[in-house]
């Protein structure tokens, strides 16, 4: 095989899932070259170990909403820089150049639509965007799907990953975990479902707040899933980690999650699970 | 407690030296009999000034270090004297007593209320017991249990805050540290009692906010509470550790901030050269604050202090809105 490597420079993963659809793309699962095309016709899922790509937010609308039933909410919500914060990079810089980057405005994109004729509110995070982190304008926009759900009287549904807070937004990022939550309280209280699904990765603030408060809480394979990230739980206790730690069949197995679902059921079983609450 | 014989902290040492002159000169006046004591009001007053001063003019990471200082009233020093009656009461009912997390029944003059607070210890040994004040789920599903007694009694809830941190440990995830903490932060809205957190000394992250989502946020002035620690915050942020104070300054975490912000409603005055100089006097700055508030919240009506509790939390944050065409704008 060497006639692959001569003329492979190295790429670095991050760089490569933003560049516009190749030809190639290569499985981080099991190291497979998969034809790009084929992957995305498999919904970014490896054909040949099940390895699931990260995906961007507008791909899971796709995925699981009835097509061109996605009406947009909230597109014009950004962020602000309220503790004018620099460090090595301006926090302004920051997010104009993730704005540039994903095309869009924050790292939530959220709107109205149909999952198998089910009006639904979905709410999608992307990584993308600042590591999906959650300042003031993502805990606003998931606030106020939730408010868009209980108004119109219909399930929410939030697809999260996220690396946590945003922390050039300091005390405000971690007060939007109280303000999802809280919006999640009233939705309890009206009875209305609110089904979680998380991918990967899903860490600190996000898990700790809306990730986890699904009356589902669904999962996708092999999606990472936790408090604190494996790096500072190694440093703290000083001692590797065990093999899946963390990984979404982990919590499967410690109660954390309902279902880990392959992504290419996901909307199958979104509708079964709805139609049991509601229909 | 009292400064001397304690240098801690390096903003710390000048005072400990005028404390030390203070001592040397009683100690002679007691060998030679000289009468000393206005040259000891003058040296006592000038330490006074000098904490005052010192204490006024601490830098973000100084405050930090204050807020942890190894000498400052914990959670159950300010219970033993602020509250009568105290009842502690143990255990999440599923897994075990987490001792990082301690709470129980307590009476504020005349009135029964629930308190909750992180508990850091002071040795090596008590310390390895309280984890620190880092809490497992088990420590956060302890606290809701008692928050929803003290509601099945319409008794208020007075927590106070004080943890680097929830533990972040195999254990911790194992149990769902982050479902733990979810789940009080929902439940907590939804609480029909008065809830009061008091903010005595680190306010750290999630593990603080976990029992943090009140109607009241009264904040210790030499308390910080931060989203990260300024030390995690300049690893990630600048690459380096060594940046801690650039980050102490950037997260804007001091009571002063935290007021400005919206987030803190009221600072509670500590007693010059801080809370650990006099652990009496600052509790009493602080039972009053509770007194006052826990008796104003209960005039409020349920349904009302729900309403302000949920309003108040839908508003935190600064965002902009602007039509979807608009480009970034630059201001």
């Amino acid at each position: 095989m060497a006639w692959f490597r001569k003329d492979k420079k190295p790429l670095k993963s991050e760089d490569r899932r933003d560049l516009p659809p190749d030809v190639f793309d290569k499985c981080k699962g099991c190291g497979e070259i998969l034809y790009a095309e084929k992957l995305a016709q498999n919904l970014q899922v490896c054909p040949s170990c099940g390895h699931h790509f990260r995906l961007p937010a507008e791909r899971y609308v796709e995925i699981l909403l009835d097509e061109g039933s996605f009406e947009e909410i909230d597109e014009g919500l950004h962020s602000e820089d309220p503790l004018q914060f620099n460090d090595l990079k301006p926090y302004k810089e920051r997010l104009t150049a993730a704005e540039e980057k994903v095309g869009r405005r924050s790292a939530v994109l959220a709107g109205t639509g149909t999952l198998e004729s089910l009006g639904v509110i979905l709410a999608v995070m992307d990584f993308r965007f600042i590591g999906g982190s959650m300042g003031s304008a993502v805990g606003e926009k998931i606030a106020r799907a939730g408010r868009t759900a209980l108004d119109r009287k219909e399930p929410l549904i939030i697809v999260s990953a996220s690396g946590g807070a945003r922390m050039q937004e300091g005390i405000y990022s971690l007060m939007q975990m109280a303000k999802t939550s809280t919006v999640l309280a009233a939705l309890h209280e009206a009875g209305l479902p609110y089904i979680s699904l998380i991918t990967d990765p899903t860490t600190g603030g996000v898990t700790a707040s809306h990730a986890m408060l699904g009356d589902v809480n669904l999962a996708e394979p092999g999606a990472l899933i936790g408090f604190a990230g494996p790096r500072v739980i190694t440093e703290t206790i000083g001692q590797e980690l065990p093999d899946g730690f963390q990984r979404a069949e982990f919590l499967l197995k410690h109660g954390m999650i309902d279902r880990v679902v392959d992504r290419r059921e996901l909307k199958t079983t979104l509708g079964v699970l709805l139609r049991h609450m509601i229909a | 407690m009292t400064l001397a014989g304690s240098p801690r902290l390096d903003f710390e040492r000048r005072l400990i030296e005028a404390q030390e002159q203070i001592d040397e000169l009683v100690a002679s006046a007691e060998r030679s009999g000289f009468d000393v004591s206005e040259e000891l009001n003058e040296l006592k007053k000038k330490l006074n000034d000098l904490k005052e001063s010192t204490y006024q003019n601490l830098t973000p990471m100084e405050q930090v270090q204050v807020a942890r200082h190894p000498d400052r009233p914990y959670t159950l020093d300010y219970i033993e004297r602020i509250f009568t009656n105290w009842i502690e009461l143990h255990g999440d009912r599923t897994f075990r007593d987490d001792e990082a997390i301690v709470g129980g029944w307590a009476a504020l003059g005349g009135t029964s209320v629930m308190v909750i607070g992180h508990q850091k210890g002071r040795h090596i040994k008590e310390n390895l017991r309280r984890n620190f004040g880092m809490a497992h789920p088990e420590g956060y599903r302890k606290a809701l249990r008692l928050m929803q007694q003290a509601e099945k009694f319409g008794r208020a809830v007075i927590t106070f805050i004080d943890t680097p941190g929830a533990y972040p440990g195999l254990g911790s995830e194992e149990r769902g540290i982050a479902q733990a903490i979810a789940v009080n932060l929902r439940e907590m809205a939804r609480l029909k009692v008065p809830l009061v957190s008091v903010i005595i000394g680190e306010g750290g992250s999630g593990g603080a906010l976990g029992i943090g989502v009140t109607d009241r946020i009264l904040i210790m002035e030499h308390a910080v509470y931060s989203v990260i620690s300024p030390e995690g915050c300049a690893a990630i942020l600048w690459h380096s550790r060594d940046f801690k104070e650039e980050a102490a300054a950037a997260l804007k975490i001091t009571s002063k901030d935290l007021l400005a912000l919206g987030v803190a409603d009221e600072i509670i005055a500590e007693p010059p050269g801080g809370a650990h100089s006099d652990w009496d006097a600052a509790a009493a700055s602080v039972k009053e604050a509770l007194e006052r508030t826990v008796s104003e919240l209960g005039r409020v009506k349920t349904d009302r202090l729900r309403k302000t509790r949920w309003a108040k939390y839908e508003a935190m944050g600064v965002w902009g809105e602007s039509a979807p065409e608009t480009p970034p704008d630059a201001s």
